[in-house]
């Protein structure tokens, strides 16, 4: 292990490093904690100057006043409506496609496979003139289903790297024994296969529902009103008109972000499996 | 849909049973492709035509060759974008080693040590709207703790996001923060692989400390760095999220990047120049290829080897 484990230096250093553990915390999250006591900060506290102290008062009320005088409820409403589709329509094509990449070897096999992979590092703006015309032309500007749909294409190239890797290094015994045995091609997929992808499809669940919640680009292109726009879009709108007003910006920040958070937090270990996938060999 | 195949085609099958080893994976391949190259392979040749041309989103395309391209040299606005773009990418790059140091600190087996890991990768998994909308709050003139701070230190506040010098390095700061999170977590993962005997032979031959870490440790973190590399210098180009949310291009235009630029030439109401910023675009894609085919091309030769 490295560096070498603190249970084997001297008692001073193990106190030194539990006691640094939590102020690094803090420092590192400073940001962030001074966000989320300034959204149960009572807005006189802010006229007063008190920005920093403890708040006088828990002002849970600031929530919600979110909800009442802003279409938060609706935005979040959106994001969902944007990412759950996104997050399904990925995982179908790209456990399709990285079955067909992973599994038989044909001309233009790997062609296409990095197609896939290269695409996911275009910048968006090259591609933000045309998909807006596009999605003008299928008659889905500014509607989740337009969103949605370009976010599966995009998505299933990244989606199509991981699951292509991940069937790829599943034993090949398994599918030519299946093969002499004489199952056909669409069963092998379908019985021998998925059921072994499953860590794979909670892994890409998790990432690109953080993903596509997180998304503020082609929130912005795609949609333009609140009844359509996620919360990222929403939440920048919503900046603009509440200037000043910090404990509703950063309630606002909180609720925006809670749910990509608790995802984190339950699926923890797909979440990390999949981030750090190739790094290690 | 491969159902189809089964009973209905009868008098087929047995032509189905000869040719279905080769026609499978492209049945399988066909909707994923067909969905990639209409939104991502076709618009990126799309926009290339349209950097030729003046294009308003509505009226018609009139013709104008390279001449936005030669409008771009004469830009001044496109020249702080690009150089803010190199900024981002040298800057950024702080993330790969804070991100190891941040692991190697973490990468003990104390009690708590997880949720501390946990904690730690927090600002990733936040969007960076929000991420930018907390930097603002910490950089807010008059009462924004930086502002604060800075008082107390030098007498006069700085606030950094209305400072045409700094605002650039301020929202570069906030987006490191993530990255930062990122690449510890790739680091975590790494360290957590690294062979245990060769650093027990290493310690046994006295390497310690700086040299153990650069000699023994790295090297074997290697694909690590590779894609923490990779993540940070895509993060950078992409740039976009931060610079909107915190500045909107501003202090007079000094924290602009191309992927922004392009954006408010494009989409904005300073004009819908959709050729124009089609060009922004592809000059911005033309850096990124760079990188790609570097990346690509590793990969490629590491798919051969394992071949």
């Amino acid at each position: 292990m490295f560096p070498r484990p603190i249970a084997q230096s001297t008692p001073a250093v193990r106190g030194l490093y539990q006691i640094a553990l939590p102020i690094a915390l803090i420092l590192w999250l400073f940001p962030l904690l001074g966000v989320a006591m300034t959204s149960v900060r009572p807005a006189s506290d802010l006229a007063q100057g008190n920005y920093f102290g403890l708040p006088s008062s828990f002002a849970w009320h600031n929530y919600v006043e979110v909800f009442q005088n802003s279409p938060i409820g609706r935005y979040i409403f959106n994001s969902f409506k944007v990412t759950i589709p996104t997050v399904i329509g990925t995982l179908v094509l790209s456990c399709m496609t990285g079955f067909a990449l992973g599994i038989y070897r044909f001309k233009g096999n790997l062609l296409i496979f990095f197609m896939f992979v290269a695409g996911n590092f275009v910048p968006f703006q090259i591609l933000m003139v045309p998909v807006r015309d596009l999605t003008f032309g299928m008659g889905l500007y500014n509607t989740t289903m337009g969103l949605a749909l370009f976010h599966i294409a995009f998505q299933t190239g990244f989606c199509t790297l991981f699951m292509r890797n991940f069937i790829s290094a599943l034993p090949r015994e398994l599918i030519e024994a299946a093969r002499v045995e004489g199952v056909a091609e669409w069963q092998i997929f379908w019985y021998i296969v998925l059921p072994l992808m499953r860590p794979a499809i909670a892994a890409l669940a998790v990432l690109v529902f953080t993903f596509i919640w997180n998304d503020f680009f082609w929130a912005t292109v795609l949609t333009t009103s609140a009844s359509t726009q996620p919360v990222t879009a929403g939440l920048s709108s919503l900046n603009g008109q509440w200037i000043a007003a910090w404990q509703l910006v950063s309630a606002g920040s909180i609720i925006a972000a809670l749910p990509p958070v608790l995802m984190f937090f339950l699926m923890q270990r797909h979440f990390i499996a999949g981030l750090t996938l190739g790094a290690v060999k | 849909m491969t159902v189809a195949f089964t009973d209905a085609e009868k008098p087929q099958r047995s032509w189905w049973r000869s040719n279905q080893q080769w026609l499978t994976p492209w049945l399988f391949l066909a909707p994923g492709l067909a969905m990639f190259i209409l939104y991502v392979i076709w618009p990126i040749f799309s926009s290339f035509q349209l950097s030729l041309y003046d294009y308003d989103g509505l009226g018609t395309k009139v013709w104008l060759g390279w001449d936005n391209y030669k409008e771009l040299f004469g830009d001044r606005a496109f020249k702080t974008s690009l150089k803010n773009n190199v900024i981002w990418l040298v800057m950024y790059m702080l993330a790969v080693p804070l991100g190891l140091a941040i692991a190697i600190f973490l990468n003990q087996t104390v009690r708590g040590i997880r949720i501390y890991k946990s904690l730690f990768f927090f600002p990733f998994v936040i969007s960076q709207v929000v991420v930018g909308l907390i930097f603002s709050w910490f950089y807010a003139p008059n009462f924004g703790l930086l502002y604060k701070l800075t008082e107390m230190l030098t007498g006069k506040g700085t606030a950094i996001l209305a400072n045409p010098e700094l605002a650039t390095y301020g929202i570069i700061a906030a987006g490191l923060w993530p990255q930062i999170a990122y690449c510890m977590i790739l680091y975590l993962t790494g360290l957590n692989n690294v062979a245990p005997d060769q650093i027990e032979a290493a310690r046994l031959d006295g390497a310690k400390g700086l040299k153990m870490l650069w000699y023994v440790i790295l090297p074997q973190l290697r694909p690590a760095t590779f894609i923490a590399v990779v993540v940070t210098v895509i993060g950078a180009l992409r740039s976009f999220d931060l610079v909107s949310i915190m500045t909107n291009g501003g202090p007079f235009g000094s924290t602009r990047v191309l992927s922004y630029y392009m954006y408010e030439q494009a989409l904005s109401e300073y004009g819908y120049r959709m050729g124009y910023g089609a060009a922004i675009a592809v000059v911005l894609f033309g850096i990124m290829m760079i990188f790609i085919s570097g990346f690509v091309w590793k990969m490629v030769r590491d798919e051969r080897g394992n071949r």
